[in-house]
């Protein structure tokens, strides 16, 4: 296992199959009465939020304290960022009092790894800019795991704005990782530039179109459509992203009875993805994957900040 | 000087087939004996060879008892002292019977027991999984050198080791026969590498 994670690049498969394996215990936890390891007590984690953020940060944090860490939340809104504080500055200082391991996020693509060079602790990247969310990649793969056993051979079907999304670019290389074939669907102006040579090195499909992909995927990951990143141009409306590429009422005639459908959060239902598909109880496995973050990343904390002391 | 090839000593045979199989079945009658019936018992297996022990004495007992008795594994990886000097490891299955443990008998179940430690963290394991009326101890062999104030209630061989010196249990669901050997080689610190074969600390 590598010291840190910042890219799903990190790991192989066997570290992958490890991190499921791990994270299938800490699943069980989470049905106990006491909801509690003691695997990292006495162990701090800083979750250093520059970037807003509900789901990951609560994931992380609950994770870290169900392994009896101590977890504190930073974030740089209220913190000395705000006032002019260079990241390094920031960063060096919150280590210097003594912490074991951070999990970053940040906007910009590459500042986990840029923070893993500065400091000696095991970092995570928790999603930097538009590079990628290994931790999210992680959970999805393992979702599906649990759901269709094996990755081998199915095919999942990515739909959304693939340009922006770090998640993606995670997923990616995990589901390949573990032998799933994936199809990467999106309008041409939210296909990444240099897709087509990427999806032919890398050995995925692309489309633009979605309705031929979905009656063959075993699994379907609805990726959100970033608002917030765009200054507009994608695409001319709102409503004509929906008919094209939504999860509507009238596609999920297309997928299997029990196809699985993901979404990484927060979903804008009603745009890439309705109510019905959202809702659905045999398909969607949204909730799922929430509950599986908590213990995909207990197994990330755990194999990186539990063992050997490297330092 | 050539250097002689380091060959693996294979150790002698301290326990045989019949051995563990007449240990086992005094141990079942002594649990028995003790609990006064199989009422409310449950055997819980240590991983990794804590767990067909504890099948087999689970058999045992149907047959003396005429019906079945509750079985389960308790991986005590997490709760480990030594986490930190060692790599990390997945975890094995833990599984208690849907009725909990809560007001059972449980009686620990393990292959060696030596410095005590790791029925300490199985100890702590089991107070955070419920309340038991009473734990005992079942082992199959007992070597010595505690450093924890841990004894065993039920133990098929006391077997007086030297620290320098490797007890291995094989048995036949992990590893294909059944025997007990003691070696010169000795035991690696309480584990190696991920996913490694159990040794016992």
């Amino acid at each position: 296992m590598t010291r840190h994670l910042l890219s799903i690049d990190d790991l192989d498969a066997a570290d992958i199959a490890e991190i499921f394996d791990t994270a299938a215990e800490m699943h069980d936890v989470q049905r106990r009465a006491v909801k509690k390891l003691p695997a990292l007590r006495g162990r701090t984690v800083i979750n250093l939020f520059f970037e807003d953020s509900t789901r990951t940060r609560s994931s992380f944090e609950i994770a870290g304290k169900w392994l009896s860490a101590d977890v504190i939340n930073l974030s740089a809104k209220g913190s000395s960022a705000s006032k002019g504080e260079s990241l390094r500055d920031t960063v060096l200082t919150v280590t210097a009092m003594g912490v074991d391991g951070l999990v970053v996020r940040h906007g910009a693509s590459g500042a986990a790894h840029q923070i893993s060079q500065w400091v000696d602790v095991p970092v995570v990247n928790a999603g930097d800019g538009m590079h990628e969310h290994p931790t999210q990649a992680l959970l999805d793969a393992y979702t599906l795991t649990r759901r269709l056993g094996s990755l081998e051979g199915k095919h999942v079907a990515i739909v959304g704005d693939l340009t922006h999304s770090r998640v993606f670019r995670s997923n990616i290389k995990c589901l390949l990782a573990l032998g799933a074939s994936v199809t990467a669907v999106a309008p041409p102006t939210l296909m990444p530039a240099g897709a087509g040579e990427w999806a032919k090195s890398a050995g995925f499909a692309t489309s633009y179109e979605l309705d031929p992909v979905l009656p063959d995927a075993d699994a379907v990951m609805m990726l959100r459509v970033q608002r917030e990143r765009m200054s507009g141009g994608y695409f001319p409306t709102a409503r004509e992203y929906t008919v094209g590429y939504g999860l509507t009422r009238d596609r999920l005639g297309l997928l299997g009875a029990d196809t699985p459908i993901l979404h990484p959060g927060p979903m804008n239902r009603g745009l890439e993805i309705s109510a019905d598909a959202a809702d659905s109880v045999d398909r969607s496995v949204v909730l799922d994957q929430v509950s599986a973050g908590v213990a995909v990343r207990m197994s990330v904390l755990y194999h990186l900040l539990a063992g050997e002391e490297t330092r | 000087m050539p250097t002689q090839p380091q060959v693996h000593d294979p150790g002698r045979v301290v326990l045989d087939a019949g051995d563990i199989h007449r240990a086992l079945t005094r141990i079942s009658h002594e649990i028995l004996e003790h609990n006064k019936g199989a009422d409310d018992l449950l055997l819980l297996g240590l991983h990794t060879r804590g767990v067909p022990l504890a099948h087999r004495l689970a058999e045992k007992i149907a047959e003396v008892e005429g019906r079945g008795v509750d079985t389960g594994s308790l991986d005590v990886t997490m709760y480990r002292d030594d986490l930190r000097s060692h790599p990390t490891r997945a975890p094995h299955k833990t599984s208690l019977p849907a009725s909990g443990i809560d007001g059972k008998t449980v009686v620990l179940v393990d292959d060696v027991l030596y410095s005590g430690r790791t029925i300490r963290a199985a100890l702590d394991a089991l107070s955070d999984l419920g309340r038991p009326a009473v734990v005992r101890l079942a082992v199959l062999v007992d070597r010595g050198h505690r450093e924890l104030p841990i004894r065993a209630d039920h133990v098929g061989k006391n077997l007086p080791t030297a620290r320098s010196e490797r007890v291995s249990v094989r048995l036949a669901e992990t590893d294909g026969a059944d025997e007990v050997r003691i070696g010169d080689q000795p035991d690696p610190p309480a584990r190696v590498a991920r996913r490694d074969p159990e040794v016992k600390a």
